[in-house]
This record gives C-alpha cells, sequence and structure tokens, in this order.
C-alpha cells in the first residue's frame, strides 16, 4: 500500500491556512498546519512532511525563509513552497536560491496549485520507488558479504565458487582496506567447509615466537610463561579454513615452518616432539607484492609457489567505481541501523563527491566515511555536506605542479604527510611509499623529519 | 436513516435547488428535505477580491444543521474562494456534515457563452455528488470520469460523469452503512 504524504501548511492567518488544509485533504492528503515558524519548526523534528506550504510574511517572530532554512537544515530533501500575496522578482529569487522548490503568488488557480503538488509529489514516488528497487538490486550484487557488479568482482565470485570445495592453498592479493578476508571468509562459507571453524591470524601483529606458539601451539614448559598446553590456530581450524593475513611480514624461520605444514599436513607444538596431523585449508592474504619481495629475496619463493596455488587480486576500490553507490547505500543501510539514525538515503551530490574521490583507504575508508558522515548527519538524507571532510584530503586527481618546487621539497612534504597518515608507524609509511624502511630512515635523518 | 438537509444561501433558482435534492436522493438513496434559505453571504463578501469567502460561508452555516439531519449542503449563487486559490466550486468538511456549493460558475454565461440549461443541470448534480461525497469521506479520485475526480476548470468538470466509479460508489455505501442506512 502506498504511503500517505505528509503535508504541512503554515500561515499566520487561520482562514487561510485551514482552508488550504482542507482542500489538500480533500486531495486525499494528510495535512497538519502551523500558525507561526517557530510552530512549524516545531512540528518539523517530530515528524517529516513531504511538502512544506510556506507563507513569506508572517510576524511576528521568523519570517517564511528563515522558517525554511531552519526546516531545510532538519530535512534537506524537504520541498518547499513558499506562498506570498505580492510577487516581487527579489523575494522569488531569494526564496529559489535558498532552497525553495516553488514559489506561489496567492490567489493562485486550483489547477495551478494541483499540478504543482502532484508533480512533487510524483517525483517523491519515482524516489521511494528507486529507494525499494536499489535495495532489490543489491541482493542481486551480493556473494556471501561482498557486493559488487564490476566485471572483475564478478570474476572472483565466478573463481571462488569454483574452488569453494577444493583444499588448494589462495593468495589473496589487494591493498588495505579492499576486503581480503571477507573473501577469504566467503570462500570458505560457500564450500563444504562452511560447518567447520574459520580461523583468522594477522600475521603483522605478533612478533616472531608469539605468532609461531599462535599458529602451531605449545607444550607446557616449552618457555617462560607456557604453563599449560596450549592449542595452535592450525589445530583450532582442523577441518576448516585457517586465514593467514599480512603473510609478507613473517620471518624468514616461520616461512619455513609454514612451508612444512603446507607440504606435510602436520607439524610440532612449540617445545613439543609428537606430530600432530590437521586437514586445514589455508588462505593466506597480502597487501604487498609477494612477487617483489621474491625477487627481492625477501620472501621464500618455494612458500610462494605453496602459497600462490590459486591466485586471487582484489582491485582497489578506485578501479570499481561503479561499485561506489551500492557499497554506499549498503553500508548506509546497516550503519545507520546500528547507529539508530533515521537516514535512508545519500543525495545526488554527496554520490558524486564519494564517486570522484580515490578512496586510498578503499572499501574500509569508504564505510568509515559513511559512519562519520551518519554521525553528523541532520536530516533524513546524506548531503554534500555531510562528506565535506573529504574534500579536505589531498586527491591526487588533476594535481598540478606548483611553480619552483625543488623535488626535495616534495619528497619531505610526502614523507611528513604519510607519516602523518600512518600515525608514525615507519613500516608501514615505507611500504606505502614504496621504499625500503632503511631508505625511508635516511630520508627522514636528511629532511630532518620526526616521526 | 440519514436525512441531508438541503438550503440556499440568498437567493438561488429552484430549477438548481431541485437538482441537488434529486441527485442527492437517487444516487445516495437517502432522504432529502429542504430547509428555509439562509439570508445572502454578504458577510462572507471580500471587497478586494470581489468574491466570497468559502470558509466564512461554511463557517456561518455549521451551527445551523437541523437536529434531525446528518448531513447538510448548501447552495449559494455567489463566486467563492479561498485565500490561497482564485476560485472554489465549493468546500465540504471531510467525513463531516456540511458543504457549501457555489453554482455561479457553473453556467455558461460566466464565461460569456449563451444559457445551456440542461449542461448547467448535469454541471450542478455532479458538483452536489462531489461534494456531499467529501462529506461522506471521500477524497478525490484518479479516475477521470468519477465524479470525485477534482476539477481545476469547467473542461474538467464536463469531462468527468455524474456518477461515482466503482471503488467511490462502494466507499459511499460503506459510509452509509456504518451510519446504518443500507445493509
Amino acid at each position: 500500500m502506498k504511503k500517505r504524504w505528509e503535508i504541512l501548511v503554515v500561515d499566520d492567518e487561520p482562514v487561510m491556512r485551514e482552508s488550504l488544509a482542507e482542500w489538500l485533504m480533500e486531495d486525499g492528503y494528510s495535512v497538519d498546519t502551523a500558525a507561526s515558524g517557530q510552530e512549524a519548526i516545531a512540528r518539523a523534528k517530530l515528524r517529516e512532511y513531504a511538502i512544506y506550504f510556506l507563507d513569506l510574511k508572517m510576524p511576528p517572530g521568523i519570517d517564511g525563509i528563515e522558517t525554511m532554512m531552519e526546516i531545510r537544515k532538519l530535512h534537506p530533501e524537504a520541498s518547499v513552497i513558499i506562498m506570498t500575496a505580492y510577487a516581487t522578482v527579489d523575494t522569488a529569487i531569494t526564496a529559489m536560491k535558498e532552497g525553495a522548490q516553488e514559489y506561489v503568488v496567492k490567489p493562485c488557480s486550483p489547477e495551478e496549485i494541483s499540478l504543482l503538488v502532484g508533480r512533487i509529489i510524483k517525483v517523491k514516488n519515482l524516489q521511494r520507488e528507486n529507494l525499494i528497487l536499489r535495495k532489490k538490486l543489491t541482493k542481486h550484487y551480493r556473494f556471501q558479504d561482498i557486493i559488487s557488479k564490476n566485471a572483475r568482482m564478478v570474476g572472483i565470485f565466478d573463481l571462488i565458487r569454483d574452488i569453494a570445495n577444493l583444499r588448494s592453498t589462495v593468495l589473496i592479493q589487494g591493498a588495505s582496506g579492499t576486503g581480503k578476508e571477507l573473501i577469504a571468509r566467503a570462500i570458505h562459507y560457500s564450500g563444504n567447509r562452511a560447518e567447520k571453524p574459520f580461523v583468522a591470524v594477522s600475521c603483522a601483529a605478533l612478533a616472531e615466537t608469539l605468532l609461531e606458539s599462535e599458529l602451531f601451539g605449545h607444550e607446557k614448559g616449552s618457555f617462560t610463561g607456557a604453563s599449560e598446553r596450549k592449542s595452535g590456530k592450525f589445530e583450532l581450524a582442523d577441518g576448516g579454513t585457517l586465514f593467514l593475513d599480512e603473510i609478507g611480514d613473517i620471518s624468514p624461520k616461520l616461512q619455513v615452518d609454514l612451508l612444512r605444514v603446507l607440504q606435510e599436513r602436520s607439524f610440532f607444538r612449540v617445545g613439543g616432539s609428537e606430530e600432530v596431523t590437521v586437514d586445514v585449508r589455508v588462505i593466506a592474504a597480502t597487501r604487498v607484492n609477494l612477487q617483489e619481495a621474491v625477487a627481492a629475496g625477501h620472501f621464500r619463493d618455494d612458500l610462494f609457489y605453496r602459497l600462490n596455488v590459486i591466485n586471487i587480486e582484489i582491485p582497489p576500490l578506485r578501479e570499481r567505481r561503479e561499485d561506489i553507490p551500492l557499497l554506499a547505500h549498503d553500508f548506509l543501510e546497516r550503519l545507520a541501523h546500528e547507529l539508530g539514525k533515521q537516514v535512508d538515503d545519500i543525495a545526488e551530490g554527496a554520490l558524486k563527491l564519494l564517486l570522484d574521490y580515490d578512496w586510498p583507504g578503499n572499501v574500509r575508508e569508504l564505510e568509515n566515511a559513511v559512519e562519520r558522515a551518519l554521525v553528523t548527519a541532520r536530516g533524513h538524507v546524506l548531503t554534500e555536506d555531510d562528506f565535506a571532510f573529504l574534500r579536505r584530503a589531498p586527491q591526487t586527481n588533476g594535481w598540478a605542479a606548483p611553480d619552483n618546487l625543488p623535488l626535495d621539497e616534495v619528497q619531505k612534504l610526502v614523507i611528513a604527510a604519510t607519516l602523518r597518515r600512518t600515525g608514525g608507524n615507519v613500516k608501514e609509511a615505507a611500504s606505502t611509499l614504496g621504499i625500503d624502511r632503511s631508505t625511508l630512515y635516511d630520508r627522514m635523518r636528511k629532511y630532518a623529519i620526526e616521526r | 436513516m440519514s436525512i441531508i438537509a438541503v438550503a440556499a444561501a440568498g437567493a438561488v433558482e429552484e430549477q438548481a435547488m431541485a437538482q441537488v435534492e434529486n441527485s442527492l436522493e437517487g444516487v445516495f438513496g437517502v432522504e432529502t428535505y429542504r430547509m428555509p434559505p439562509f439570508p445572502d453571504p454578504a458577510y462572507a463578501y471580500d471587497p478586494s477580491r470581489n468574491q466570497f469567502s468559502s470558509t466564512l460561508v461554511l463557517r456561518e452555516v455549521l451551527g445551523r444543521r437541523p437536529a434531525d439531519a446528518s448531513k447538510m449542503i448548501v447552495v449559494t449563487d455567489v463566486d467563492m474562494f479561498i485565500p490561497m486559490l482564485s476560485f472554489v466550486y465549493g468546500q465540504a468538511q471531510l467525513d463531516g456534515p456540511v458543504a457549501v456549493l457555489s453554482i455561479a460558475r457553473l453556467r455558461q454565461e460566466f464565461y460569456g457563452l449563451p444559457t445551456n440549461q440542461p449542461l448547467f443541470l448535469v454541471r450542478v448534480r455532479k458538483e452536489a455528488l462531489h461534494e456531499m461525497g467529501h462529506c461522506f469521506g471521500l477524497t478525490h479520485c484518479r479516475d477521470p470520469l468519477c465524479t470525485m475526480c477534482l476539477s481545476t476548470n469547467i473542461q474538467q468538470l464536463d469531462q468527468k460523469e455524474a456518477r461515482f466509479c466503482d471503488g467511490c460508489a462502494a466507499l459511499v455505501r460503506g459510509a452509509l452503512a456504518a451510519a446504518g442506512d443500507i445493509r
């Protein structure tokens, strides 16, 4: 059933507002009235109206234009029709500039009002239909928890379906925030291991010895503090899938241990002599180019080939911009619910901003941006202003080289900015800049940059 | 049993009054009766517009509905308006007891055309049914032939028929049944 649209008529003259309200009610709308700008704003805070009829001149207090500006702050998508007894070009221009959808001079013909309201409602109905259709579409583009209509991503979905039931090792490559773990989970949950555990380990988070014990477990007394025997992630993942994130960060010793498990399907706990056999599918992920790490001698080539049986490369978000509206709306729906916000759409201007942005932090950054916009949003629709923080971030697109800028100065600026973004993390900054840590330290010393 | 009271406000030709009564009796199947005319609605005159406020007429006659009549329609020959609009053919209380109807714009003479009494009376019938339809809780119908369709000019009024569409007719029957008039 179609929702009944609600209209608010605001005029200080009782006969004026009541007669218009009655006339609109005869046309099937649900109509409320307010005798002043203040009352209108108070009502707009309580509920959302599809159309606001506002009288331009309303003494005392605030006039129609000021009332409209307040209402539009609350509901940026509201349609406002300004009514006035005398037409002056100036007030009409002011009203339209401030966002009035229409401007009518009293009295106008019934035909004019009827067409005007009909036209606005038609657009509102289409917007609502659009929202419903988009939700249906999102379902269509959803694979497990991943949403995409990008050809490369759809190719990945097909590949996942094909390999879900195999035990072959998978290597997922993709920049930070592209959703490597989501892909790993999708592989696990669409295959015959779905009922068994999915265990995720971030190899970058732990020191070498800790990671070793984390993966393989340890026997009681095997090292200081090992007061109990502990099962490792390999054992916990038995029958299921072990996801090793940031595999490029593991030490040479662990690379050997891991290679052995992949070859033998068995291992020893730290400090143990009993061989443990497991049935685990390993999915590894990396944001650095592992082939280059192999070429540079940082990563064992035999382990690389063991891991790289099936290779999945996730494109960065800027190479699948067609997914931005789908993803943004999906995040909006989920986050609005979580945050308890009554926001159900993203304005066209805001969407354009999202589409034009480069998303160095990929899908995760988009999710964070939607969350940040939602937190501060005041209306039922996210507007360009709600995403203003994105504009402050430097964009590489369309960048023009300034006059008189030495390369040394550029390097200094870029290194300092990157370190600021990584919160002083030299390793991450070096990786982002595509240089070695030692090189970065050299440059930091050279340009006197502090962490 | 519902009774609809019919009254003129000021001088209204007898043929139009009889047409209103016959139309309501025939289509709604209820009894009507004629009240003595109300005074000319001079109190509602707006000199700046040379028209009469339908809201003020409605307000004036609201308390004058006879106790035994569940609805009342007041017919006037003066041209009516509401402040927002250049004119109205009538004004009714939605799902309420009283409606007012202006027949001024239903005559061909209003548009500078020769008199056409049969056409005039058909228009009176359509608007009487339309305003009383509002009193029975009906809102405008999207069917351009249904008498509950909104007419914003005389061409649209002539285009629709002097009857309710099936959907609106069902709503009228429902409203009458709720009032205990039909089963």
